[in-house]
């Protein structure tokens, strides 16, 4: 008895654990908010902003691109910002999970806007609305790329706008 | 060494070609001959009493796709009868993404009982042409003088993951106005979807 008591009590240890450990805040943006935030900054800092989610095959191919100039980069000044398209109402269920799975530690936010046709041009003429998708600015520079990043690849573009 | 000049500028003047940017509202359409879920092939020219087609790039397993399959529905339950039926191709390459696969583009028309035909671009020719970048991608043709004419490219409406808030049906909009012998305008749109899986 004593021992099935002992069990019990591990066991709700266990479950207080696993719910007590911090939960992972998303910040949820709308356009004008994620615009006004992230697209336009004008200090030293290389920016780069990665359009994704958690449904989108080449995109989860390419998370770990972003994640490895973040973490070689991350104090030479550059940014890296994985702005998730996800729906909202999957940010439980789907974008939390896949952030404490792989361990994403660059910066994630939600992009809730869902009337696209009015803000995909204002990231970029050229988009489509296809993703992945990525704006790299840094001061005197500001690229848009429709593609899957290799590292090497995205490592040419930032290399040149270290300071 | 002009020889290898030669050789690369073309090789660059096919493959700039190869990336053209497909259609534009006003171009005149393909049709195609591609396989649909019922087994037979299916070409635009077996609806020689259609007034135009809505074309819809799709697939099974894009979210986007999957928001807005019973719109598709009702859209062609709709329009059908006024002379726009709408077909569903699904321009995925099937190795690169297997969820998009003939069979269980099969399985997908049964459960949702699509009335209306869900055919494959196997050999990712016909999506190409028309400038597709991801799914769903809306092609809204026109049929004057037996001909085929692009009249609205892109989005459905204005909100994919909840048609309860929906402001703008873009796609009805344009039919209407073709219907009425008017301009559809807007007549371009975009919206996020997924990107069209081709092998690297």
């Amino acid at each position: 008895m004593a021992k099935t008591i002992l069990l019990l009590l591990l066991f709700s240890i266990i479950i207080v654990d696993s719910f007590s450990s911090p939960p992972h805040n998303i910040e949820t943006l709308d356009f004008e908010e994620f615009e006004e935030k992230w697209l336009y900054n004008d200090d030293n800092n290389i920016y780069v902003i990665n359009f994704w989610a958690t449904w989108c095959a080449p995109c989860i191919r390419e998370i770990p691109v972003f994640e490895k100039i973040w973490e070689i980069y991350k104090d030479n000044n550059v940014k890296v910002l994985l702005v998730s398209l996800d729906f909202p109402t999957q940010i439980e269920s789907r974008l939390i999970p896949f952030i404490e799975n792989h361990n994403v530690e660059s910066k994630v936010v939600l992009l809730d806007d869902p009337d696209s046709n009015r803000w995909i041009p204002l990231v970029d003429d050229s988009w489509n609305g296809a993703i992945p998708a990525t704006v790299i600015y840094t001061s005197g520079f500001r690229e848009f790329y429709r593609k899957e990043f290799k590292y090497d690849e995205l490592e040419s573009i930032i290399k040149p706008l270290l300071n | 060494m002009k020889k290898i000049i030669l050789i690369v500028s073309l090789v660059l003047a096919y493959s700039s070609n190869a990336v053209s940017q497909g259609y534009e509202v006003g171009d005149k359409a393909t049709d195609f001959r591609l396989l649909n879920v019922d087994g037979n092939y299916l070409s635009m020219a077996d609806f020689p009493d259609a007034k135009g087609f809505i074309v819809i790039f799709s697939c099974n397993h894009c979210p986007f796709v999957v928001a807005y399959e019973d719109r598709m529905i009702d859209l062609h339950n709709k329009y059908e009868p006024k002379g726009f039926p709408l077909i569903a191709i699904n321009p995925n390459d099937t190795i690169v993404e297997p969820r998009d696969s003939y069979t269980k583009m099969i399985k997908r028309a049964e459960e949702k009982g699509f009335p209306f035909p869900y055919v494959i671009d196997a050999d990712q020719e016909i999506y190409p042409q028309y400038g597709a970048t991801r799914t769903p991608h809306v092609y809204l043709l026109e049929r004057r003088d037996g001909d085929l004419y692009v009249a609205y490219i892109g989005a459905i409406d204005d909100n994919a993951r909840d048609a309860s808030k929906v402001k703008e049906k873009y796609l009805e909009n344009a039919i209407n106005a073709l219907l009425a012998g008017e301009k559809p305008d807007p007549d371009f749109t975009t919206a996020i979807g997924c990107t069209i899986k081709t092998k690297e």
